[in-house]
């Protein structure tokens, strides 16, 4: 047949190398149960979205990841947003306080407020959030080694304003299996980083009961190199490691499951983007009903954030970008997400300018309110293609967890430590990163503007630099309150940190003590350091 | 050329960022070259050290966090101190165009960003080599 009428290519297969079929039937569905696979909206196994009435109910959250400089910087940005109809906030941190690290440590020069905002103690936090009603806003934080202080700096702010913790409403990334498997953000290793987490869980669910403790990301992985697939697999197997984690401390699995949230990536290749957030709420709802015996549905449904994918932006055309953006934002909101960030067209080149941002949340705004496909549920469901590509992806994410099950002996969890210490996780990444990249130089994958469609370029975009005096002024007011704080009530409290750490005892408590007391996050890490040791990954190619 | 070219791939700076730089780091195997990776989280004392141990012809300096400026002026500063005037020092990562004159002013060959294919590095290698082994 195709013989007769010949096609374009030898093959056709989507951004993660997966092949695609030149027509799909009513064959390729045969199997498919619509009560058993899909459920209505809002139901089980909610394959076409989590809430009966999805986006005709509420729009998803628009949450534009923001944070450079100083708080002060921060602080200026979130109110504008805020002003220019975002409805959640979301901080970027500079590298040294996602690495748990204080502004004036020699690793720090040169990056103090450059990738995110630099916060070092209360007092930074104190900046961030001046003049913003915490009960008023939803706010996540994209922060994982150090996330145990950020959370206890959010409590410590809430109760200086008089907002009930219970009424705090936001998210934590604290993923940090994902950090060591992709994003590479780490201070102690593997094990006592999961205890930590362990340790948030078991607090936040008491304290913060509407506070998301964890958002297990997808995002990350796929950055790093991973295909769709990959990506859904590891992170699911990611969120069946912290159940389990939990389940060992005796936590209700009921109790935790709906303070669980997850982050996904959203790349070019259209649909199968979208039969992954598909799959993903199907695998989900069914591992933590049949596997882990959860009972309440809130339990069962994976709820999500979605960033467009950093990665497929390119420095070449940069105005391409925001074709690109769109795109993968449809993919995300036909995939039903809760909350999206949509990148700037200028983020391979610098850190977007606040024009760029604009025209970032406006293409939310242009779906959300102009294109009508926020209109219809799940409007794609009963697609012979999206059912067939989501039913793949379940069954092909499958065969992944049983093989990191198989690594751990019958555990999730056991699986995903030995595959980061013996470096399947980062092989399998690394190999398709590479896999993808030949398929680049080759022409297979055509990136227009990069290896086709061409042009010279001389054209500069605007671009976003951070004052070098965000990190003088940074270490200056660091130095002001180590002289201003009782630096008596700090080492109490820090040596009560370290005494809970030693025995066991749910850290928490005492690092919100520490935080209150104005220790700095490169303190509290310290101790952390001092008890559990400092991780190094073997540096594999 | 007699020997094969010996490239000191390394990730400068906290980010951990490290697709780009295994990427190439497997091109440049592939090419024939031989490849030493760092690892992540090197300070420029580290790196330039590892260069003079293991006396490579290239270092290849991945950085994606935006501390691009004072990591290559102090790791220019080390090899200047150190005389080390015939390895070439190449830089890869989310650098601006306006930032780069004053790179390769301080020293840096060549600036590799994204979109880049690795043939466009192998061959910048080979060429540059070339000139600094006559």
């Amino acid at each position: 047949m195709t013989e007769k009428t010949p096609e374009r290519k030898d093959r056709f297969i989507t951004v993660s190398n997966y092949p695609i079929r030149r027509l799909y039937t009513p064959h390729d569905i045969k199997d498919l149960d619509y009560e058993r696979d899909l459920g209505s909206p809002g139901e089980f196994p909610f394959t076409r979205g989590i809430y009966p009435t999805m986006y005709r109910g509420r729009l998803w959250t628009m949450r534009q990841f923001a944070g450079f400089g100083g708080p002060e910087e921060t602080n200026q940005r979130f109110k504008y947003l805020l002003s220019e109809g975002q409805t959640g906030l979301s901080t970027a941190f500079d590298m040294p306080t996602l690495m748990g690290l204080d502004s004036d440590h020699p690793l720090a020069d040169g990056e103090v407020g450059v990738e995110g905002v630099a916060i070092d103690t209360l007092k930074d936090f104190e900046i961030l959030f001046d003049g913003i009603p915490l009960e008023q806003v939803s706010t996540s934080f994209t922060i994982n080694p150090s996330a145990p202080v950020i959370y206890a700096m959010y409590m410590a702010i809430a109760d200086k304003q008089g907002v009930p913790r219970e009424k705090l409403r936001g998210t934590i990334q604290n993923d940090m299996l994902k950090e060591f498997i992709a994003q590479k953000e780490w201070v102690i290793p593997p094990r006592p980083s999961v205890d930590l987490i362990v340790d948030i869980f078991e607090f936040g669910i008491k304290e913060t009961p509407n506070f998301n403790l964890i958002s297990i990301s997808g995002y990350h992985i796929r950055e790093a190199g991973a295909t769709a697939l990959q990506e859904l697999a590891f992170t699911l197997a990611d969120g069946m490691a912290y159940v389990e984690a939990a389940l060992r401390r005796g936590i209700d699995i009921d109790q935790l499951g709906p303070q669980l949230s997850f982050f996904f990536n959203a790349h070019n290749s259209f649909f199968e983007e979208i039969a992954k957030f598909r799959a993903a709420r199907r695998i989900w709802a069914r591992v933590m009903r049949e596997r882990y015996g959860a009972k309440n549905p809130e339990s069962w449904k994976l709820r999500f954030h979605t960033q467009t994918a950093g990665c497929s932006l390119t420095e070449q055309q940069p105005l391409n970008n925001i074709i690109r953006v769109t795109i993968q934002a449809l993919a995300a909101v036909l995939g039903g997400t809760q909350s999206l960030h949509t990148n700037s067209y200028d983020e391979a080149l610098a850190l977007p300018s606040e024009e760029a941002v604009r025209i970032a949340l406006r293409t939310q705004q242009i779906i959300a309110y102009e294109s009508g496909v926020a209109d219809t549920i799940d409007p794609l469901g009963g697609s012979y293609f999206v059912e067939s590509l989501t039913n793949e992806m379940e069954r092909a994410a499958h065969t992944y967890i049983k093989k990191i099950e198989e690594m751990g002996h019958g555990s999730i969890l056991e699986g995903v430590f030995a595959g980061i210490e013996n470096g399947f996780f980062q092989r399998e990444i690394a190999q398709a990163a590479y896999e993808y990249q030949k398929q680049v130089e080759s022409g297979e994958q055509i990136i227009v503007g990069v290896n086709k469609y061409t042009i010279c370029e001389d054209e500069r975009v605007k671009i976003l630099r951070v004052d070098p005096e965000v990190q003088r002024r940074q270490i200056e007011r660091l130095a002001r309150v180590r002289a201003e704080r009782d630096n008596g009530a700090v080492t109490r409290a820090l040596a009560r940190l370290e005494q809970a750490a030693r025995t066991q005892e749910n850290t928490m408590p005492y690092i919100i003590e520490a935080v209150k007391a104005y220790a700095s996050v490169g303190e509290i890490m310290e101790v952390l350091k001092k008890v559990h040791g400092a991780y190094r990954e073997p540096a594999l190619v | 050329m007699d020997r094969p070219i010996k490239v000191l791939m390394a990730k400068a700076g906290l980010d951990g960022h490290d697709r780009g730089v295994k990427v190439i780091a497997r091109a440049l195997r592939d090419a024939g070259m031989e490849v030493i990776y760092t690892g992540l989280h090197n300070t420029p004392e580290q790196i330039v050290k590892a260069a003079l141990q293991e006396d490579v012809d290239v270092i290849g300096v991945s950085i994606l966090s935006g501390a691009h400026l004072v990591i290559f002026r102090k790791i220019t500063e080390l090899m200047k101190h150190y005389g080390m005037d015939d390895v070439l020092l190449v830089g890869g990562g989310i650098i601006p165009d306006e930032d780069k004159p004053l790179l390769e002013a301080m020293g840096v060959k060549g600036l590799f960003g994204p979109g880049t294919s690795t043939q466009e590095i192998i061959d910048f290698m080979r060429a540059e080599v070339r000139k600094l082994r006559r």
